[in-house]
This record gives structure tokens, C-alpha cells and sequence, in this order.
């Protein structure tokens, strides 16, 4: 119940995007009558769904890595946060979007709580902002050039082509939707992934995990918010942002969606790295901009006239301003959360470089600087500080940080296990072997319980791994030392 | 009825409209000259052909016009198409009252004028078949409308400076004036008929604009 109350926020944050975004996808369609409110409101509610249960993975493991939330409260004020940017700027008439909003909130959480904001993976993200548009345009010229050469080469009936149009729209309508729950599930629930733990359901031949339990939760609230607010958006937005004949219609969904689902395919990413092809990064973007990406480029296929410019300098000033509201606000909200309402908004994270540590980080190949003489750091911050005189690159930072990061842990046998977590007999014995035993590092427990049985060991079975990766992240918070 | 069998039972019917269009302009064109030569039987013939066809065009539009809204199909085209058909069953209209004035008036046509009278009535029909052969390119080829357009304005500018010539001889001629002006006005509506072709493939034009990708 608690855990439902904490999610609240981002579920809310999951309703207004399912009631703004879905009209970006359906709103064409819809506003001009070429699909029905209900139709449109039942393939994207389920498509939704779909795509952010079962491909919502990539797009918020790089939200993850911006910034990864250790606090149930956190996740909440993190997401409200971004809710609250979201209303306020929608209210205020500028240009908003949910991804952004998000990423400014993590960052401000970042600061608050003294985590180092991955600036990789901030880099990724402001460059996938920027790209998000571009790439719709130029798909959308690609596309529109060759359907007009189809339509040349190959004429076909007017209301023929009224049928395949429907058709069209509504087949494009579910990708879009299934993009759209893929990409921006990340944002809805993406900050309480480290958070939350469901218990695994297993199916036999899948196993349903607490991940994928949230994305769910989390792509119903987009549907809720699809069926209960969407069609008065559809209705206004369809109408009176673009006018588009409903061929014109089709491309901007399609070429909108291909753009949401290129940046959070993780099969795609798989396929061109198995190729040694670059990989786009998975980053939550959004759809109301790769929309207006693709329409540009309708209007460049048309001579360019009755391009808005004024609306392009919208976007980009909103990938400015609203991640620092959102960042701010999500400063002062955690302040206020943690010292007026006494809530603990994140864990401290502290780091050691122990002989044990720097023996470890060297046999992965990493050599420790030898001007660090300092072993224990209170924050990454710190730590980072350190580091910042040595010649390092920031792969290697970012390893030594994760080898050395402090979570100490002790083995209980007296905590209920079994509950939770669907582990097996051989893993528990092996549990039980280490009773008492005390960790400082998640990777020597890692290490510890893959030499005692085989069932704690990494393989090359992705799902097996998958499983496997579930269930250290529930025994590490299970036995994590709290200083409640 | 799926989405299939309706858009198919509807593109059947808009093919019907247009060959009904068409159809009467032939018989137009029979008729005139049947009644120019003075088979007069035959010439009723055609008339009563022509009036069947007008009300079949009638149950068609009306059909046509309900399943295009009640189903809400090309929303984006709709108002055209509503257009170009009431057009053509315009055109179908003001060829069937032609010919029932022809049935009920006689008008006397001195021998001199038959030919030219004639050929009047095959540069309308011609100016009508270019501009059913426009209305079928907008359904079926959008591309091709601008070919078909040029030809109705080609053949509509043929007949008015035939029917020019038709009324300057008439007026030279001698005889009463009541025949001259009622003749004339004969004249006038048989070229008002290509006219009315030339008005509808103008709007067809604009219409295409729009459809054009």
C-alpha cells in the first residue's frame, strides 16, 4: 500500500502523458473522423501497455544510469516533480515534455543528495533531444517522397485509397503507441525501477519480474489516462496544430514513431552492435516533438512554405528551460520533503579504496592511481574530487566508483526469503553457507555465492541472467545494513 | 457489410453515376439530331430514354450522398465529391428538361441550320465526355485530371463559337422574329450545357489541388 502511494506520482505523471501523447499519435485521425474516438482509444491503450511491458527496458536503464534513486520518497518527489513542471508549463502555454521534466528532476535529486550526475549519459540524452526531431524530419521526407511516387506509379481509387488510409492510420496508430510506451515508460516509472521490488511471477516459460510488474502498472496509467482525458485533447490538438490531409497524417505518425521506437528498441541496438554498426542510444524523447519534426518535414517536401519557425524555437529553448525547472523544483521539493515531513529522500552513498577494492579494480584491468591516499570517501561527489588531478578516463572512473561503492550487507537467515523472491533450494543452502557473514561490496557477494553453488553464477543465458540479476538486487536491499 | 464489401458496393456506384452521364450525353446528342431530322418517333425515344436514366442518376446521387456521410468516408474529399456529383446529375438535369422542351415546343429549324445545329450538339457532347472522363481520372487517377481538363475547355470555347455562328445565321435569315427568338433560345440552351461542364471541371480542378500528395 505504501509502495502504491510513493508511485502515485509517477502514475500520475503515466495519466497525464497517456491523456496529452496519445492525441500525438491518434489526434489526426481521430479530429478528422478517419478513426473512431473508441477504436483509437483500444488499440493504443493495449499497444501502450505492450510496449512499455516489454520493451520499456532500454530507454530507463539510461535513466538509471543518469541518476539511480536509492529512496522510495525520492522516486516520489523526483516524479512529482516532474508532474509539476509538466502542469505548470502546460498551464503557462509553453512547450513541455515529459522526458525532459524527468531528467531535470533525477539531476536535481543528483544534487541534493550528492550523487554525481553521469555526464555520459546526460551528454546521450541532450543529444538524442535534438536528434529526436531532426531524424522524424527526415524520415518523414523519405517516406512522403516515396508514397507520392507510389501514388504516381501506382494510382489508385479515391475511396480505396480512404480504406487503406484507415487502415493505415490505425495499424501506424498501434506502433506509434507501442513506441510510445517503449520509450516513455521511462519516464513515468523509470525512477522507481532501484526502488520497487514486485515479487517475480513466474510463468514456467516466462518469468514476469518486478520490472516489467512496474512498467506494467505503469503503461495502465497511460491508458487510464488515454481513455478518461485523451479524446478532448484528440479533438482540440488534431485540429488546430497541423492540418494534414490524412496521407500527410499517416507519415507524421509514421515517421514519429519510428523515431520513438529506434530510440528504445534494445533489439535494434543488439542487431547493429552484432554487426559492429554504431547503436542509437536508448533515451525517452518526445513524441510531441518528433511529431512536429515529421510535419517540418512534410512542409520541406512541399518548398518549405508554411514552415512555423517560431515553433522550432520553442523546442529548442524547451529543452533548456524545462529540465532546470524541473531540476529546481525538485531540489527545493526534497528539501522540503526531507526536513519539514522528516521522509528519508535517499540513501548516502560512501566509497572505500581499500586493498581489498584496489586489488579487485586491478585485476579488471584498471590501474588505481597511485596519488589517491585517501580510502574512504562520503560521497561520490568526494570521491570525484579525488580523481579530478589524476589522468583517468571516465569508463574507468566510472568502474573504479562502481567497484568501490560501500553497501554493506549482512546475511540473515532469520529474514523471510522465500516470499519475495522465487529462489531456488540450491540457492538458499547456499544462503544459509554464508550465514552471518558480513559484505561490504555487492560484488563480493556476487562472489562469494557463485564459488559456493552454481544457481548464484552468471551464464550466457540472457534470461536466466535476467532472473539472476533480479534476484541479487532483492537480496542486496533484503540485507542491506539501513542506518534506520 | 465489412469495410471491404462497402467501399467496393460504393465505388460501383460512383462508376454507374459516371457512365449514366455519359450515357445521357449520347442520347443528347441522338436525340438533337434525330429531331433535326424530323424522325420524330425516335426522337421520343431517346427523350423517354433520357428521362430513365435521370431518375436512376436520382436514386444513385441520393445513395451515393447518404453512405458517403452516414459512414463518414473521405472526410477530407467529402464536400468535393458532393460537389462534382451534384454537378453531373445537374448536367443530366438540364439535358433531360432540353429535350422535353424540344418534345413540347417543336421549335422550327430552317433546313439551312440543321448541320450546324448539329454539330453544335457534338462539340457539347464532346466537352461533356471530356469532362466524364475528368471526373473518372479524379476517382480512379488523380494525375490525369489536368489532361481532361484541357480538353473541356478546348471543346467548351469549339461549341460557344459554333453556337456564335449558329445565332448570326439565324438572325440573318428571313424569317419571323418570334421563330428567330424562339430558336435562339434553343441554341442557347444546348451551349448552355457545355458551359455547365466547363463550370464543373474548374471546381474539379481546385479539388485536385487539395488531393494531390
Amino acid at each position: 500500500m505504501t509502495i502504491l502511494i510513493f508511485l502515485s506520482s509517477g502514475l500520475f505523471l503515466g495519466w497525464s502523458l497517456g491523456a496529452n501523447d496519445a492525441a500525438n499519435i491518434f489526434g489526426t485521425a481521430v479530429s478528422a473522423k478517419m478513426v473512431r474516438f473508441k477504436t483509437a482509444a483500444i488499440v493504443s491503450g493495449i499497444f501502450v501497455v505492450l510496449g512499455a511491458t516489454f520493451s520499456g527496458a532500454g530507454a530507463s536503464g539510461t535513466l538509471g544510469k543518469l541518476g539511480s534513486i536509492n529512496q522510495i520518497a525520492g522516486a516520489f518527489i523526483v516524479a512529482f516533480s516532474a508532474a509539476i513542471t509538466v502542469y505548470w508549463m502546460t498551464k503557462l502555454k509553453l512547450p513541455v515534455s515529459t522526458s525532459q521534466a524527468i531528467v531535470g528532476a533525477i539531476i536535481g535529486w543528483n544534487f541534493f543528495s550528492d550523487f554525481l550526475t553521469n555526464y555520459d549519459s546526460l551528454r546521450k540524452i541532450l543529444l538524442t533531444w535534438v536528434l529526436c526531431p531532426v531524424l522524424s524530419a527526415f524520415f518523414s521526407i523519405i517516406l512522403y517522397k516515396t508514397m507520392k511516387i507510389i501514388y504516381i506509379k501506382k494510382p489508385i481509387h479515391l475511396l480505396k485509397q480512404d480504406k487503406y488510409n484507415r487502415i493505415g492510420l490505425i495499424v501506424v496508430g498501434a506502433f506509434g503507441a507501442y513506441s510510445l510506451g517503449a520509450n516513455n515508460i521511462a519516464n513515468v516509472v523509470g525512477v522507481f525501477v532501484p526502488v520497487i521490488n514486485f515479487k517475480t511471477i513466474d510463468f514456467g516459460f516466462y518469468s514476469f519480474s518486478s520490472v516489467e510488474q512496474l512498467f506494467l502498472l505503469g503503461g495502465i496509467a497511460i491508458t487510464v489516462g488515454i481513455v478518461t482525458y485523451s479524446k478532448r485533447v484528440m479533438e482540440t490538438v488534431g485540429n488546430s496544430i497541423f492540418k494534414l490531409n490524412p496521407e500527410g497524417a499517416f507519415i507524421v505518425v509514421l515517421s514519429s514513431s519510428l523515431v520513438l521506437f529506434l530510440f528504445a528498441s534494445q533489439g535494434l541496438e543488439k542487431f547493429l552492435s552484432s554487426y559492429g554498426l554504431p547503436t542509437l542510444p536508448l533515451v525517452p524523447v518526445s513524441s510531441s516533438q518528433a511529431v512536429v519534426g515529421a510535419v517540418i518535414g512534410i512542409g520541406i517536401t512541399h518548398g518549405g512554405k508554411g514552415i512555423n519557425y517560431r515553433v522550432l524555437g520553442n523546442i529548442a529553448s524547451g529543452w533548456v528551460t524545462t529540465p532546470i525547472a524541473a531540476g529546481i523544483i525538485s531540489f527545493i521539493s526534497l528539501f522540503v520533503f526531507q526536513n519539514v515531513f522528516n521522509q528519508k529522500v535517499y540513501t548516502p552513498i560512501s566509497y572505500e579504496l581499500t586493498n581489498v577494492v584496489v586489488e579487485k579494480i586491478e585485476k579488471n584491468g584498471i590501474a588505481v592511481p597511485k596519488d589517491i591516499q585517501k580510502i574512504e570517501y562520503k560521497n561520490a561527489i568526494d570521491f570525484q574530487k579525488a580523481f579530478e588531478k589524476v589522468k583517468i578516463n571516465d569508463n574507468d572512473f566510472l568502474a573504479i566508483l562502481k567497484l568501490s561503492k560501500l553497501t554493506p550487507m549482512k546475511i540473515d537467515m532469520k529474514k523471510e526469503i522465500t516470499k519475495n523472491c522465487n529462489l531456488n533450494f540450491k540457492q538458499i543452502e547456499a544462503l544459509k553457507n554464508i550465514d552471518g557473514r558480513v559484505f561490504n561490496h555487492e560484488w563480493k557477494l556476487i562472489e562469494s555465492l557463485s564459488k559456493i553453488d552454481s544457481s548464484w553464477r552468471f551464464s550466457k543465458d540472457k534470461q536466466l541472467n535476467k532472473k539472476l540479476h533480479e534476484q541479487y538486487n532483492y537480496i542486496f536491499t533484503l540485507f542491506a545494513k539501513t542506518n534506520k | 457489410m465489412s469495410i471491404f464489401t462497402k467501399t467496393k458496393d460504393l465505388v460501383a456506384k460512383i462508376d454507374e453515376f459516371i457512365d449514366q452521364t455519359s450515357n445521357v450525353a449520347l442520347h443528347f446528342k441522338e436525340a438533337i439530331y434525330l429531331f433535326t431530322s424530323e424522325r420524330m418517333k425516335e426522337f421520343e425515344e431517346r427523350s423517354l430514354k433520357i428521362h430513365e436514366i435521370e431518375v436512376r442518376a436520382d436514386t444513385l446521387k441520393r445513395d451515393i450522398e447518404s453512405k458517403l456521410y452516414s459512414e463518414t468516408l473521405i472526410p477530407e474529399s467529402r464536400g468535393d465529391v458532393l460537389g462534382i456529383i451534384e454537378g453531373m446529375d445537374g448536367l443530366i438535369d438540364w439535358s433531360k428538361s432540353t429535350i422535353q422542351e424540344f418534345s413540347i415546343e417543336k421549335p422550327e429549324i430552317p433546313e439551312k441550320l440543321n448541320e450546324s445545329i448539329v454539330e453544335l450538339t457534338h462539340q457539347v457532347y464532346l466537352t461533356v465526355d471530356a469532362l466524364t472522363s475528368s471526373v473518372r481520372s479524379y476517382f480512379y487517377n488523380i494525375n490525369e485530371v489536368k489532361n481532361y481538363d484541357n480538353k473541356v475547355h478546348f471543346y467548351e470555347s469549339e461549341a460557344d463559337s459554333v453556337a456564335e455562328r449558329v445565332r448570326r445565321d439565324l438572325f440573318a435569315m428571313d424569317i419571323d422574329l418570334s421563330k428567330k427568338i424562339h430558336l435562339r433560345y434553343f441554341i442557347s440552351r444546348i451551349d448552355i450545357l457545355a458551359d455547365k461542364a466547363e463550370d464543373l471541371v474548374d471546381r474539379i480542378a481546385i479539388s485536385t489541388i487539395k488531393r494531390i500528395v
